[in-house]
């Protein structure tokens, strides 16, 4: 049956695929590696090995700890806000094709392709022109934007496969409709809000063009200080701290099922 | 209670976002265009002088053009990486794709700043690269890929590959298995069966992994200044610079509509272009 395999393309597909996979996994070990240098620079491979930096990050960097729990709590408010509002409004857009809505939604998922850093100066130049401080209030304003279309995504995806006879059902039985969507609703589609919420947070967490603009030294968030840190002077703490991000995220990749990430998959 | 009522009715929890996007979002954009018209941040009146300044200088025009190319390369980049991956994902029992979807997830999970700085090590003097090639006898000194245009797209092309590989991998996972093998039963060798069933069929997540990844890699601040360097300079560095470095606020509004027009139009246009010629292909 396969005698008319073409093996040349066949090689070179799986030749090409091994390499992606290589490049995907690449520089997160050398990152790993990195941190245990005991270097100053970042020669790879390092000389010589040790946990010097983690040593220096731990007992004497205030400032980047300052900037971690800014991040923290700034991903937190936003990934409150966006995950409560984007899945109210998702659960009323989903699989709707009449015009309001489909308006609606393409307002909802355009910060995803509209430039950060424009919004961020727009954001800028109202908070200066209404005399509101930099807080990092003001900042999780800017990452709910910027976080409400992936919630709005991962929450139409988990509401478009439910039954809409099971609302039918409800409201005919009685339920009113806030009635109907906490008791039906909201379990049906409890994975999406959940990876909504998660990835969420590791937008807001990760995210640089709207915290540069709205930075200063009390709302600097841990991205911005890191880019400041190496775009002075190549801290090795750095390596340090990627290294404990990297293990936070296989540790909560392995503990949170990865099978919620994957879109457009029922859960069994 | 008529059609209308309940209508608008069914669009009530929506309103709080609504309201949010209002406040947070079009208010903002719209003081932003309404700024780039005025001759200062608090000056009154009207003019096309920022305009007029930013496009009618060959060198910011280059800085806007240079942007929307390094987005395309990478997007080129990208797409030649994620389909090889896709076609072994495609291929690949229940265990490898998990495995595959873990470490495609990894990177994406991880932090930008701390993949960047992974591609500074790599790319970097002495960095991983360096290393191999002197290692190998195939270079006598530094190559010097940091700061580089080559050391950019392939850094940002890397740091974007989930974002076209999740949709990709969506898109080839959902063809029919008895379409190939009816191709091959047919005597369709692999590379034709690619070209004819594959390609087209892949191209819904393609294109959202384009957009995507071009959007992201446009706007990419911390790779663009880390690994570009400082003589590379993108549309969100210069609107950086001109805003809070020299503050010409109304003038760095301006160039930030130019830049979000750009990027927007060639986004709708590929968007519909992708559209209309996917018209029949169940996505």
């Amino acid at each position: 049956m396969r005698e008319a395999r073409n093996i040349p393309f066949d090689l070179a597909v799986w030749l090409a695929g091994a390499a992606a996979i290589v490049l995907l996994v690449l520089p997160t070990l050398v990152v790993v590696a990195m941190s245990f240098t005991n270097e100053f620079t970042l020669r790879f491979p390092p000389r010589s090995w040790s946990v010097r930096w983690y040593g220096e990050l731990f007992a004497n960097s205030p400032q980047i700890a300052a900037a971690a729990l800014a991040s923290l709590k700034v991903a937190l408010i936003a990934t409150a806000v966006s995950t409560a509002l984007g899945t109210l409004a998702a659960v009323v857009l989903a699989g709707r094709k009449d015009r309001w809505a489909v308006a609606l939604d393409s307002l909802f998922m355009s910060p995803m392709v509209f430039p950060a850093m424009s919004l961020g100066l727009a954001l800028l130049l109202v908070l200066s022109l209404a005399g509101i401080r930099l807080s990092l209030l003001t900042l999780a304003v800017g990452h709910v934007v910027i976080a409400t279309p992936f919630v709005i995504r991962m929450v139409s995806a988990a509401a478009q496969q439910m039954n809409p006879a099971l609302l039918d059902c409800a409201a005919s039985l009685g339920a009113s409709r806030t009635y109907a969507f906490f008791t039906v609703t909201l379990p049906l589609i409890r994975p999406g809000v959940v990876s909504g919420a998660i990835v969420a947070f590791l937008t807001s967490i990760d995210h640089v063009p709207v915290s540069l603009m709205l930075s200063d030294p009390r709302t600097e968030t841990l991205p911005i200080h890191l880019w400041a840190i190496l775009e002075a002077n190549l801290d090795v703490r750095v390596a340090a701290v990627s290294g404990v991000i990297v293990a936070a995220t296989v540790a909560v990749m392995l503990i949170v099922d990865r099978r919620m990430f994957v879109p457009g998959r029922e859960k069994g | 209670m008529g059609k209308a009522g309940g209508k608008a009715a069914s669009f009530l929890p929506a309103a709080p976002l609504a309201l949010f996007f209002a406040v947070a979002y079009l208010l903002p954009v719209a003081i932003l265009t309404a700024v780039s018209f005025r001759p200062d941040l608090r000056a009154s009146g009207w003019t096309l002088a920022h305009y007029a300044a930013f496009l009618g200088d060959g060198f910011n025009l280059s800085i806007l053009l240079d942007t929307l190319w390094l987005g395309l390369q990478v997007v080129g980049v990208t797409l030649l990486i994620a389909y090889p991956l896709g076609l072994v994902y495609m291929r690949a029992g229940p265990r490898l794709r998990a495995l595959l979807v873990f470490l495609i997830l990894l990177p994406l999970l991880t932090n930008t700043v701390v993949r960047t700085f992974a591609w500074m090590a790599i790319l970097g003097r002495n960095g991983l690269v360096d290393t191999v090639a002197a290692t190998l006898g195939l270079a006598d000194g530094p190559l010097r890929l940091l700061y580089s245009r080559t050391g950019l797209v392939i850094a940002l092309a890397q740091i974007y590959l989930p974002l076209m590989a999740l949709p990709l991998n969506n898109s080839l996972a959902k063809i029919d298995g008895n379409l190939l093998r009816a191709a091959e039963g047919l005597g369709a060798s692999s590379a034709h069966l690619f070209r004819t069933v594959i390609l087209p069929l892949s191209l819904p997540g393609a294109v959202a992994g384009c957009l995507l990844v071009f959007a992201g890699a446009t706007t990419a601040f911390i790779t663009q200044t880390l690994v570009g360097g400082g003589r590379q300079i993108f549309m969100p560095l210069f609107i950086y610079q001109q805003a809070i470095g020299v503050q010409r606020w109304a003038f760095a509004a301006a160039a930030s509509v130019v830049f979000a027009l750009t990027v927007m139009a060639i986004v709708y246009a590929f968007n519909r272009f992708a559209r209309a010629r996917l018209r029949g292909v169940d996505a």
